[in-house]
């Protein structure tokens, strides 16, 4: 009974696709039995909704006149600093970039509450920033400083493109040391106070995916609250991480690279975020749409939390000496239970990434499909499987002579 | 009588920082105190947060006299504000509360805030990642 994507599309315009979440999935499979559901069900729509710090845009502001070569140059974005290594009026803007000025963790724990993220929201709000630069001057690019205010519509290009984003898994993060750590999982109370974790569990796309047989270069996505595509597989993607029996990765595995126009997207879906004695960022919404190819694909998509299973590190000393040790292994649905237990001690449990948000980026996007607004790609590639024999590989340190 | 509780924030202008305020509620009032927090330097102005406990009456007498000598008094439940409309619901803010001011409906998992388990430490307002509890004072 196998489908093709093209069939898909067909439906989807005749506003005929059956489409259904991530999470309603697995009763509709249960009930009906994985042949039926198969037969019946078009695609399942994912999302995930989280802090996702190798995010960031590039814009084309752009030419002066006269004209100026920002490229080499120094340029701000509301206090900001924006990376000007390109072409006389392109620059690109991090997440994580913060104002010159910010105290940072001089004042510990720093507070970090204005960076890239939050300037990529404003924006998108549609606010005016303020763009302060300097450059060197040249005979074709006479002019050295600039200071305007800039508005998103008036640039030629503004686009998203996050090179690291929805990754396959995370760890949990809990805190063996005797005093309070401020980490990108929160705040971690000592002595195990709290243990953080942060991906969708059941709704996270690549759980619903986990050896990309139809999510792949080219696929088109929901990405921040407007349309976005795979761009390619995000960097320290990890296809060969420890996987369970289901195929789904019980450590950190696959990411995606992303790319879509900021014009279009939403403010409450890319949202500047601030964590305490870290850093900023920016919370990124995703959702990526699986096609019903065949039964294969849908028993992936049938994962449900308490088949999912993520490590538990201990942030005050395992990760930051990277060593390799692991305190436990605990489900998704052990850590939305609220509290688990490590070492016979019960821990209460919190996510960073969004649930209610996950839900919410699936049920647009089913309702995006259904209305026939949004039609399925298929990917030009593929993005590198268990096949390809890639492993993340740590920084060995080597003596510069 | 009936008795009533009620956690109150004062702040003390600057003359009236070096004055056994507290002292005088419990001795001329009989009200009982639990300070939650408190930021007095003398010299400067000062602010208590407590629970306030004792016969309606004499609690109407203490309020009273606070403000006669010129305390400012506000209730507590006013000054941490949740601006859902910036919260993205993750629930970074509910194992931090040390008053258990924080929940998650088990249905929708969208996060709850309940004013009235708010001891206004603070530890939210920073520990929130998009920054969507405010202190209001």
């Amino acid at each position: 009974m196998a489908k093709t994507i093209a069939e898909i599309n067909e439906k989807i315009k005749k506003g005929q696709a059956v489409v259904v979440t991530a999470e309603e999935i697995i009763d509709i499979a249960k009930k009906k039995g994985i042949s039926q559901a198969a037969k019946e069900v078009d695609v399942v729509t994912t999302g995930t909704f989280g802090p996702m710090c190798s995010s960031g845009a590039y814009f084309n502001v752009g030419h002066t006149k006269p004209r100026i070569k920002l490229g080499g140059g120094k340029v701000y974005l509301n206090d900001v600093p924006a990376y000007t290594g390109i072409a006389a009026v392109d620059i690109f803007l991090g997440a994580t970039a913060l104002p010159d000025d910010d105290p940072k963790n001089r004042i510990y724990p720093g507070e970090f509450r204005y960076g890239g993220g939050h300037v990529i929201e404003e924006l998108v709000a549609g606010k005016d920033v303020r763009l302060v630069a300097t450059a060197y001057g040249t005979d074709c690019y006479p002019r050295r400083k600039l200071e305007t205010l800039i508005n998103i519509k008036d640039m030629n290009e503004a686009v998203l493109f996050d090179m690291r984003n929805a990754y396959q898994n995370y760890n949990v993060a809990v805190n063996m040391s005797d005093h309070t750590i401020y980490t990108y999982m929160g705040v971690l109370k000592p002595k195990m106070g709290n243990a953080n974790y942060s991906t969708s569990g059941q709704l996270s796309p690549l759980f619903n995916d986990p050896y990309y047989k139809t999510i792949g270069i080219g696929t088109k996505i929901f990405l921040g609250g407007g349309i976005g595509f795979v761009a390619w597989q995000g960097t320290q993607h990890n296809p060969n991480a420890l996987r369970g029996d289901n195929g789904v990765p019980r450590r950190g595995s696959g990411t995606l690279a992303v790319i879509g126009d900021l014009k279009q997207m939403k403010p409450g879906w890319l949202v500047g975020t601030s964590f305490l004695g870290y850093g900023a960022t920016m919370t990124v919404g995703i959702g990526v749409p699986i096609p019903i190819l065949s039964e294969e694909i849908l028993r992936y998509t049938m994962v449900t939390d308490s088949q999912i299973f993520a490590p538990v590190v201990d942030y005050a000393e395992a990760y930051p000496q990277r060593k390799p040790d692991i305190l436990a292994e605990v489900s998704y649905a052990e850590l939305k239970s609220g509290k688990i237990k490590i070492q016979n001690q019960e821990i209460p449990t919190a996510s960073l990434s969004s649930y209610p948000g996950a839900v919410k980026i699936a049920g647009i996007l089913k309702e995006w499909i259904e209305k026939g607004e949004f039609l399925l790609t298929e990917p030009v590639a593929p993005l590198p499987g268990v096949e390809s024999g890639i492993v993340v590989k740590p920084l060995e340190e080597r003596p510069i002579p | 009588m009936a008795t009533i509780s009620k956690r109150i924030v004062l702040h003390f202008p600057k003359r009236l920082t070096n004055e056994p305020i507290v002292y005088k509620l419990v001795k001329d009032f009989n009200l009982e105190f639990n300070i939650l927090k408190a930021s007095v330097t003398p010299g400067e102005e000062g602010l208590l947060i407590m629970e306030l406990t004792g016969e309606q009456r004499n609690y109407d007498k203490g309020v009273k006299y606070l403000t006669e000598t010129g305390v400012k008094i506000q209730s507590l439940s006013q000054d941490v504000v949740w601006n859902e409309s910036r919260c993205t619901h993750c629930g970074a803010c509910i194992a931090l509360c040390p008053a258990g001011a924080f929940s998650i409906d088990p249905k929708t998992r969208k996060v709850i805030f309940d004013n009235d388990k708010c001891v206004v430490c603070e530890l939210c307002i920073k520990a929130c990642p998009p920054r969507a509890m405010e202190l209001y004072f």
